[in-house]
């Protein structure tokens, strides 16, 4: 294999039309392009420093203001082709944990739980934590000790982190926390199309003529892609919404289906199988493009909407009014996220809707085609390289000889040494729990709020020898560790993530590290060379690292050998594959009407709804469902430490119809088989009547995931936070907030304590109406 | 009717509250935010609506008219200014006269603080800061003509009925295209309630 072979030539690649600038974005200066002189701030010496927002799978563009001493301060929009100067309120407040009182700023250490940790120097943290390695991996083997990395890292660290698993600690056991994200997606897109990301890029929003948002609160998670939807409904888009809440973007959809959790492929097989019944299928396309049409159709079949309607609680007129839109629509586009994918048939649900496209020939046309939206900054870019336990770097299988060959020779160790499959990130923590992983190194990420069942977590957790973790805050899994490593912020590195669209885009360094604080990358590469494989790990910075990525994913799906940092600099990002340094990138797939399979086809696959893991009885009658809030990203570590975030969302509440007879504000017990917890009634019409809705972001007493089951898709062992059994209780008292865990010597940030002792939830969090005004 | 001005369409309104947090980051007055975020019909659904400074124009600044101290300036621009520091004794009576409910006191500072429609920004050809980042453009910052090429039939209010008061604001609103645009009463682009015209 040469890295110049362009793999993927055989594909017509048209760049977009850069006219396609959201609504509302033309005339907006960027402050970026005014000169120094003449903008009042920069008379002080400010610098903004180009880069993009450390959060979700938009990457919305922004600057970082830098002072005269080289320190950031502030945030400016930037007139980026993504968000074209728009930010969501977590966008504008990131900068403010670059230099946050909370930054860890030297390792901490202690020899067992029951000590307290202490600062310590790097050497001793490094060499502690490598005779624990040694000495688990002595005596239990390699795969006692395990790694999990973090889809919030850049491709460069998600790429070392899989090497340094597989090449410096020998361990099969490596995953990541993008497997509770959108894995069940990436699954349904590689069987159905043999590549893994979206087919059409935001842009294509604007140019289609119906919209189909599946499972995401869309206004509250990536705030900033609405600008393209209403940029289409401007057009005269209809806008179809399946969600069982009435959230900020159902309140203006032609068609809000608010459906019981767990029944979404119930719902699109029997939206096919009015598509089919009326005769409404692009018979040529199905001919010409996919095969396995006559098992899907067949299986569609079982489903009329009267039986739907049933499974799915909504009226079965619903379900023909979506499907005579979607596919009658000249363009139309599906979106999806965590709300369909977050399940024990997440895989399934994400095969119904590429079922829905496929059958109604909307794929790959501008305006025609599907996505799924990544929670995490680098959930598309954090699975590419070989983080996840059974992908290699290009996304290459580690079960495929040829591929194991080939990275082995990249990476010049024998193809023996390099160890098989691991397991998923929920699979081991149950290994933990069993004792067959004994030492865990975790790399930005945080189980103890975000992982499901929180007792199994704590009890797995607590039973490792050795524990470590790389954070810039004291997560809550951090102050179960033996040794925490004090890391960069996004702001204090350079490297590369991949959004949504799969668009790479690159991070800028802004400002130094503060003393004491070093790269992950530096950290990995350190932890390597005592731990004997020094050679392999040569890496000075991400750039090297990155220069090792292209050539390891060269002539993959996933092929990133013609992106350099120089060009993406200059082009604001390239969408992969992209195969050669004068290939402009692939912003929309199957243009061609060719997938990435050897046939070149889609491959339909058959899909059987089935009841979510957690039966309802009698004590447990209604649904709970989990998500996120605006102001909040996923585990809270970063957000809940940062003032203005705090104010806008103190605490989480449980969100019930007010057929339940409580008061707003008032304390209600939510009762799962895992446990309760009691939080602030938000009562709101805007759910429906069986179902509760707590957001995620908090740790225990006040967690959602406390609540949830621990099972998981068969296929791509994503756990299902989006469905569980639950009953709701009157309470006493409500439970209190605790604050983020700080380091010894660094005392409570004022700013971000205010709030969180009030019991009441925010009057109406987000746009999220109260039925009574406190 | 007006130039570059805010237009404020609550349609759009997610009520994601970035507006109000870049408003913190606009540095005529740097960590605390001049914009109210309303919900409209709590309970029932999950619409919300920015406030921003409406810049009246006609009677001229409500704020500016009841100030003793002379302290709320208006450029020639039509922009009402926030208090000027060196004036300002913190009585709060521009914050009972304005019929929108706008100025903030800072009661340990006693003085007062209102949108200026980021003066500092918008000198300079940038657009404040809420309607840069408002990532639904239901705050939008450009001229009736930029609006309408972009939402092809947009109506929009800029006038408004308190009792027997009319404003004429600098600020915009957009109204649903079928309703009769102007006056609105209350500042909220309602022309009928229950099915009787409540414009008069
Ligand atoms: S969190 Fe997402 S939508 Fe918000 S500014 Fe960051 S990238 Fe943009
Ligand atoms: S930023 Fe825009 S969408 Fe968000 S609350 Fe403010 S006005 Fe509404």
């Amino acid at each position: 294999m040469t890295a110049d072979t362009p793999a993927a030539d055989r594909r017509t690649v048209i760049p977009l039309d850069p006219s396609l600038a959201p609504p509302g974005t033309r005339g907006f200066r960027d402050a970026g392009g005014i000169p120094a002189d003449q903008w009042h701030a920069d008379q002080n010496g400010e610098t903004l420093v180009p880069t993009h927002c450390c959060f979700c799978g938009v990457q919305c563009g922004m600057y970082l203001r830098v002072d005269r001493g080289g320190k950031v301060f502030g945030v400016e929009p930037r007139n980026h082709d993504i968000n074209r100067m728009r930010l969501c309120p977590k966008g504008i407040n990131a900068y403010q944990q670059v230099n946050h009182p909370d930054r860890l700023t030297a390792p901490l250490m202690r020899r067992s739980r029951d000590e307290d940790f202490q600062e310590v120097s790097w050497d001793e943290a490094l060499d502690f934590t490598v005779s624990e390695i040694k000495r688990i991996q002595l005596a239990h083997g390699n795969d006692a000790f395990g790694l999990l990395g973090g889809a919030s890292l850049f491709s460069e660290k998600t790429y070392l982190v899989g090497k340094f698993a597989r090449v410096a600690l020998k361990s099969r056991h490596v995953d990541y926390n993008g497997r509770l994200c959108m894995v069940s997606a990436a699954g349904a897109n590689k069987l159905a199309f043999g590549i893994d990301r979206a087919g059409n890029p935001f842009s294509d929003i604007l140019l289609t003529d119906c919209l189909l948002i599946a499972g995401s609160n869309l206004g509250e998670c990536f705030p900033v892609m609405t600008q393209y939807v209403w940029g289409a409904r401007d057009r005269g888009a209809s806008l179809i919404v399946v969600d069982p809440r009435e959230t900020a973007i159902a309140r203006t959809a032609d068609i809000h289906v608010a459906l019981k959790p767990g029944t979404d492929s119930a719902f699109f097989n029997s939206v096919l199988h009015v598509v089919v019944e009326e005769g409404l299928t692009d018979t040529a396309y199905l001919a010409a493009h996919t095969t396995g049409w006559d098992e899907v159709r067949a299986k569609a079949a079982e489903y009329p909407p009267a039986r739907a309607a049933e499974i799915c609680g909504i009226p079965a007129e619903q379900i023909v009014q979506v499907a005579r839109t979607f596919a009658r629509a000249p363009k139309a586009m599906a979106w999806h996220a965590r709300g369909i994918e977050h399940h024990s048939q997440g895989v399934e649900n994400c095969l119904s809707v590429i079922n829905l496209c496929a059958a109604t020939g909307h794929i790959g046309k501008p305006g025609a085609g599907y996505g799924t939206i990544t929670g995490q900054g680098n959930g598309q870019g954090g699975r590419e390289h070989g983080q996840k336990s059974d992908l290699l770097p290009g996304g290459r299988s580690i079960m495929n000889e040829e591929h194991r060959r080939q990275i082995c020779e990249i990476w010049g160790i024998e193809e023996a040494e390099l160890p098989p499959a691991g397991t998923s990130m929920m699979e081991m923590v149950w290994q933990m729990q069993r004792r067959e992983i004994r030492g865990l190194i975790g790399i930005c990420n945080n189980p103890f709020v975000s992982l499901p069942n929180y007792q199994v977590v704590k009890e797995g957790y607590d039973a490792t020898e050795f524990h470590a973790q790389f954070d810039f805050f004291l997560s809550e899994t951090a102050a179960n560790a033996h040794v925490v490593f004090p890391v960069t912020t996004w702001a204090e590195d350079e490297g590369v993530m991949a959004n949504a669209e799969a668009r790479v885009v690159k991070h800028n360094k802004a400002q130094d590290p503060p003393p004491g604080v070093r790269t992950d990358t530096w950290v990995m590469c350190e932890l390597a060379r005592r731990l004997g494989a020094g050679d392999k790990f040569a890496f000075a910075d991400s750039r090297e690292v990155f220069d090792e990525l292209r050539i390891a994913s060269a002539g993959t799906v996933n092929d990133y050998y013609g992106i350099t940092y120089e060009r993406l600099e200059e082009t604001g990002g390239i969408v992969w594959p992209c195969p050669s340094t004068d290939h402009p990138g692939t912003p929309r797939l199957f243009e061609d009407g060719k997938t990435y399979h050897p046939d070149g086809k889609i491959h339909m696959q058959a899909v059987e709804w089935h009841v979510p893991m957690d039966p309802y009885d009698d004590e447990h009658p209604m649904s709970l469902t989990t998500g996120r809030t605006v102001a909040h990203f996923l585990s809270g570590n970063q957000t809940r430490r940062l003032g203005a975030l705090v104010e806008q969302t103190p605490r989480p509440w449980a969100e019930i119809h007010p057929s339940h007879g409580f008061r707003n504000g008032e304390p209600v017990r939510v009762v799962t088989r895992r446990g309760s917890e009691v939080f602030p009634a938000l009562v709101t019409e805007a759910i429906r009547p069986d179902t509760v809705f707590i957001p995620y972001h908090w740790p225990v007493p006040t967690a959602a995931n406390a609540l949830t089951i621990d099972a998981l898709d068969p296929r791509s062992k994503i756990p299902e936070y989006k469905v569980c059994a639950c009953r709701i209780e009157h309470a006493a008292a409500i439970d209190e907030v605790p604050a983020p865990p700080v380091a010894p010597g660094h005392v409570a940030y004022p700013e971000t304590q205010v709030s969180r002792t009030d019991p009441l939830p925010p009057t109406a969090p987000q746009g999220r109406g109260t039925s009574e005004r406190s | 009717m007006m130039g570059r001005t805010i237009f404020i369409d609550p349609g759009r309104c997610i009520g994601c509250q970035a507006c109000v947090s870049a408003c913190r980051e606009c540095d005529s007055h740097r960590g605390k935010s001049m914009i109210h975020l309303d919900y409209t019909d709590e309970g029932q659904s999950v619409a919300s609506l920015p406030t921003v400074c409406m810049h009246c124009e006609d009677p001229v600044a409500p704020c500016a008219e009841v100030c003793p101290a002379d302290a709320i300036l208006i450029t020639a621009d039509g922009v009402v200014q926030q208090a000027d520091t060196t004036r300002c004794i913190g009585c709060a009576n521009c914050v009972n006269a304005c019929p929108f409910g706008v100025p903030k006191i800072d009661l340990q500072a006693k003085l007062q603080m209102k949108c200026n429609l980021c003066y500092d920004r918008t000198a300079y050809g940038l657009a404040p800061m809420c309607a840069t980042v408002c990532p639904t453009g239901a705050l939008f910052y450009g001229t009736i003509e930029e609006l309408r090429a972009e939402r092809p039939g947009v109506q929009v209010a800029d006038t408004f009925v308190f009792g027997e008061t009319e404003v004429r604001t600098g600020v915009a609103m957009v109204v649903p295209a079928e309703k009769v645009q102007w006056p609105v009463p209350g500042g909220l682009p309602v022309v009928e309630i229950n099915g009787k015209d409540v414009r008069r």
